[in-house]
């Protein structure tokens, strides 16, 4: 019976969140939201009493049936684990004391002292959420797109297509390594993540010993048969002395239903049980990150000579045709922008867990992870797909973790993220003499001037003037400046988020 | 046809025809139909074909031309056209011209611009299976680019048709849509006048390498008044002109563009001096094919067998001193369409042009459409925007009444949606209208003279307006 309610709600749990992380059209986080703020880590970073005084009360009631129930990575293994048809696979193995600790130990000073990429690693649902973004979401997006082509043929406009691109390699690849680590490790040993490396897993387990109901022995019913133990996947039921790791149980029922002789109960036991011991361990995740410097120099110097190439045949020959457009190349921003409702990069640095559940909801591509070392699969922001809308503030309505906090869309085209700041030598009114005025003419905040380049000339082609007093650095300027590869205006953070 | 994405008229055709089935058959009017019980697809008649006289020669045209501007490519749905780097299907162009030509059409336009400069080669091979005498070629001088405006060049480029074509002349030689440029008349004579162009064209019908000297004309009416003043002097005779002719135009070209002329004065200018008219655009790049719906019923309660747009090609043809319509076929099914409406041609009554040029004019008039007819002389942007594409989306929506300006109205969101999804389905979003800078670099070669920047900043303001949700305040055009 535990273990059906149990695979049940996991199951719902599981296939929301990840729902939810797959979702990029807006609707699903009305419905599903909740599922990520009620995340343990994300609750602590929030500081979330209600969701944490809930969940402490959970496990010391229950156990550790977060674990087992609420936690897509830790569902994950299962579902893994299930997979590998191998009957009666595990055994007992002493707990991993130090290393679990120790996981502990960095997971409170990343915490502590705001390193946002350590803690984005150690997390369990950021984890889960990075899989599900990086391999999972383009393969949705791919599949919508089919249906957006179909209903298209049909004049239909029940789907719309999106488009899917590489945010960023090292997010990818971390994404990538976690995934087959984590799988490898349910795979051959089930819960071995959840019990020696995930900070979650080590605080609950603790909490969990002292929990109201737990599973327990019936010694004068067990014949010591070993069954349990060898469909524990949390490797924690010591048969032959009659204990259970209870720091490392993750509640799951397993072993009730395997018991031939009703030895194993879930329920609070009439006397407590302890027990623990030493050996093996699973392995940890290895960062991989910055791009070859060759290979962007090589990139761009592509881009220059395409641009040479499309300005040449952008002649008059003949009627038609379409100029290429060069891919714009992201401005080297001295300090990166945060998403409006971040307050500060120190504040974003601090409380969130790179989750990338923003990143994937992100309707105009504008969030990406960072690829900056101290702040690694933190949102970031940059124009070149499109530019943080007026009446858009997804990202701060489904941020489980208040890095970014809720705010309504009066606030939001109200806060300075950043400023925008002219960059002449690339300008086309100088460089092509043409008009243009573009970024004055998309600027929400009316923070763009033309003014004379020449001061002394009225006459003078009219070039951008930015009233930093008015601009919130939201990038439409950024996003529809015709020069590319490198553009003419574009975005500097602010380090603290100023109201206008 | 000379639209080819759109196959609503078509669907609306056949739908109208699968409800006539069990009528009895109007031979008169339903001269394509089989009249039987089983089935209503047209198939057009042989011999049947309406024939006009160039009055210099005594040759008969018939009354449909076919423009090679528009030509079926190999993996693709659309023409040439919409993929310029498409590559042409030979084949199917082949077939085309045959059934054409078996079913009575003699008169082949096309140009060095066409198709990325391919048509000419592909209606050479096409034509050149056929006996010389069974067919005339219109090809012309489409110097647009100012570094083909030399002497050489522009013999170049005249003797690269005849080699392009398989020819040893040509029947019609048209200088290319003069009237089009900033300084219209200044660049009429560039290309023309002062480097002796003209001249040599004259000297080449002189010998016979062309056989009839024309042009075809868009936007300035300095320009065409000019060369009729020509004509009258005697200093250079016009065998023939190519004109926009077709309902919406007849009195409305001025009134949709204060620098475009109606049609009606083009046509009387030439009906005056009895110099036979050549129609371009009788659909308008098939908007007059594919109209609102409350206009579109109008039309079909006329008569419910008959095409939106074979009403315009009956109403092109009907004027005597038409020499051809032309009309740019992609499918053999436009073809099919066409050959029925002109063989024979039923010309319609003063009564029914009335209607057309007036009453449904009149009512076209009220959607305020942008009178872009897709025919991308303005590409390409050397900002990469897809302006057709645009003005095309913009369009659409607004004859299917999905351009809403209140967010009040119970439709809007509808509409909204629509106009969204639909405009990222038609123009990727770096090439949409937000990225227009305003260069000014198209305006010039519009024929319609359109004010493309300003049309497209108005329709970035509506687009930004209804992503935001908020009332859309866009300035009328």
């Amino acid at each position: 019976m535990l273990r059906k309610i149990r695979i049940t709600l996991a199951v719902l749990f599981f296939v929301g969140i990840t729902l939810l992380l797959l979702d990029f059209t807006g609707t699903l986080h009305h419905w599903l939201g909740w599922m990520a703020k009620v995340q343990f880590l994300p609750a602590v970073l929030a500081l979330n009493a209600v969701v944490l005084v809930a969940l402490v009360l959970l496990t010391l009631v229950f156990g550790r049936i977060y674990c087992s129930v609420i936690c897509p990575l830790g569902v994950m293994q299962d579902v893994v684990s299930h997979l590998n048809r191998k009957k009666n696979r595990f055994t007992y193995s002493p707990a991993l004391t130090w290393l679990r600790l120790v996981m502990l130990a960095l997971m409170v000073v990343a915490i502590v002292a705001g390193l946002g990429s350590l803690m984005a690693l150690l997390a369990p649902y950021s984890s889960y959420g990075r899989i599900v973004n990086n391999l999972l979401q383009p393969l949705y997006i791919w599949c919508n797109n089919g249906l957006a082509a179909i209903a298209e043929h049909y004049e239909s406009y029940a789907f719309y297509s999106k488009e899917v691109w590489l945010k960023s390699l090292p997010t990818f690849l971390i994404a990538l390594v976690t995934f087959v680590v984590i799988a490898i490790l349910a795979w051959r040993g089930g819960r071995t993540y959840c019990n020696t490396i995930c900070p979650v897993g080590t605080v609950l387990g603790y909490l969990a010993k002292f929990s109201w109901f737990k599973v327990y022995f019936d010694t004068e019913k067990c014949r010591s048969c070993s069954l349990c133990s060898k469909n524990c996947k949390a490797s924690c039921i010591d048969f032959e002395n009659h204990t259970i790791d209870y720091t490392r149980c993750v509640t799951c029922g397993n072993c009730l239903s395997k018991c031939n002789f009703d030895a194993l109960h879930y329920g609070h036991p009439g006397k407590t049980e302890k027990a623990e011991r030493t050996e093996k361990t699973g392995n940890g995740e290895k960062t991989e990150g910055s791009q070859n410097p060759t290979r962007r120099a090589f990139l761009l110097g592509s881009a220059i000579v395409a641009t040479d190439v499309a300005l040449a045949q952008a002649g008059k020959k003949v009627d038609g045709g379409l100029a290429e457009i060069v891919d714009r190349t992201p401005p080297k921003r001295t300090t990166p922008l945060t998403p409006p409702g971040s307050v500060s990069a120190k504040h974003m640095a601090r409380h969130c867990t790179a989750c990338q559940l923003c990143v994937a909801q992100c309707p105009n591509d504008v969030l990406r992870p960072s690829g900056n070392l101290l702040t690694l699969m933190q949102p970031t922001l940059s124009y070149e797909h499109g530019f943080c809308r007026p009446e858009c503030t997804r990202c701060s309505e489904v941020c489980p973790t208040g890095a970014i906090r809720p705010i309504d869309t009066a606030q939001k085209t109200a806060i300075q993220v950043g400023h925008a700041v002219w960059v002449k030598e690339n300008c086309l009114v100088l460089t092509d003499g043409v008009h243009c005025g573009n970024c004055a003419r998309h600027c929400p905040s009316k923070a763009i001037m033309m003014v004379p380049s020449d001061p002394d000339d009225e006459e003078s082609p009219m070039v951008p003037a930015v009233d930093h007093s008015k601009c919130i650095g939201c990038g439409a300027c950024e996003y529809v400046c015709p020069a590319r590869p490198f553009g003419a205006i574009y975005v500097e953070g602010n380090e603290v988020h100023s109201s206008l | 046809m000379n639209n080819n994405k759109d196959n609503i008229s078509r669907r609306n055709f056949l739908k109208v025809l699968g409800l006539g089935t069990a009528a009895v058959a109007a031979p008169a009017i339903v001269s394509c139909a089989h009249g039987d019980k089983q089935s209503s697809e047209q198939e057009p008649p042989v011999g049947k074909m309406t024939y006009r006289t160039n009055p210099k020669t005594g040759e008969k045209v018939s009354l449909l031309g076919y423009g090679m501007m528009r030509l079926p490519t190999l993996d693709t749905n659309g023409s040439a056209r919409e993929d310029k780097d498409a590559e042409i299907d030979q084949e199917m162009v082949n077939r085309q011209v045959d059934y054409a030509i078996e079913h009575g059409v003699n008169y082949f336009d096309t140009s060095p611009a066409y198709c990325k400069g391919r048509s000419e080669h592909a209606t050479g091979v096409a034509l050149a299976r056929h006996k010389r005498e069974e067919f005339f070629i219109a090809t012309k001088l489409s110097n647009f680019s100012p570094d083909t405006w030399s002497h050489e060049a522009g013999v170049e480029m005249f003797q690269n048709s005849l080699k392009e074509l398989q020819v040893d002349y040509v029947d019609y030689l048209l200088l290319h849509a003069v009237g089009g440029g900033e300084d219209a008349m200044a660049e009429y004579r560039a290309r023309y006048e002062d480097n002796g162009i003209l001249d040599y064209l004259v000297e080449q019908r002189e010998k016979g390498v062309i056989r009839n000297l024309g042009f075809s004309y868009h936007g300035d009416i300095a320009v065409f008044d000019y060369l009729l003043q020509m004509h009258d002097e005697g200093k250079v005779k016009w065998d023939f002109v190519q004109i926009e002719l077709n309902w919406l135009d007849w009195h409305y070209a001025d009134e949709i563009n204060d620098e475009n002329t109606a049609a009606e004065y083009l046509y009387g200018e030439l009906d005056s001096r009895e110099i036979p008219a050549i129609i371009m655009e009788p659909l308008l790049g098939g908007r007059l094919a594919k109209l609102p719906d409350p206009i579109a019923k109008k039309v079909l309660a006329r008569d419910p067998e008959h095409t939106v747009a074979s009403w315009a090609f009956r109403y092109a043809g009907t004027y005597p001193r038409v020499l051809t319509v032309l009309s740019g076929m992609t499918f053999m099914h436009h073809l099919k369409e066409n050959l029925c409406t002109y063989s024979p041609l039923k010309a319609l009554t003063d009564d029914e042009m009335r209607f057309l040029d007036e009453t449904i004019a009149d009512e076209l008039m009220e959607y305020n459409t942008i009178p872009c007819n897709d025919c991308k002389y303005c590409m390409p942007c050397p900002y990469g925007i897809d302006i057709p594409a645009i003005f095309m989306h913009y369009n659409k929506c607004l004859t299917e009444g999905n351009i809403i300006r209140e967010t009040a109205s119970s439709e809007y969101d509808k509409a909204r949606r629509a106009f969204l999804i639909g405009y990222d389905r038609s123009v990727p979003k770096l090439r949409q209208a937000d990225h227009c800078i305003g260069c000014g670099h198209c305006v010039s070669h519009c024929p319609q003279r359109i004010r493309i920047p300003h049309e497209l900043h108005r329709i970035a303001a509506y687009v930004e307006s209804i992503k935001q949700g908020k009332d859309a305040t866009a300035p009328a055009h």
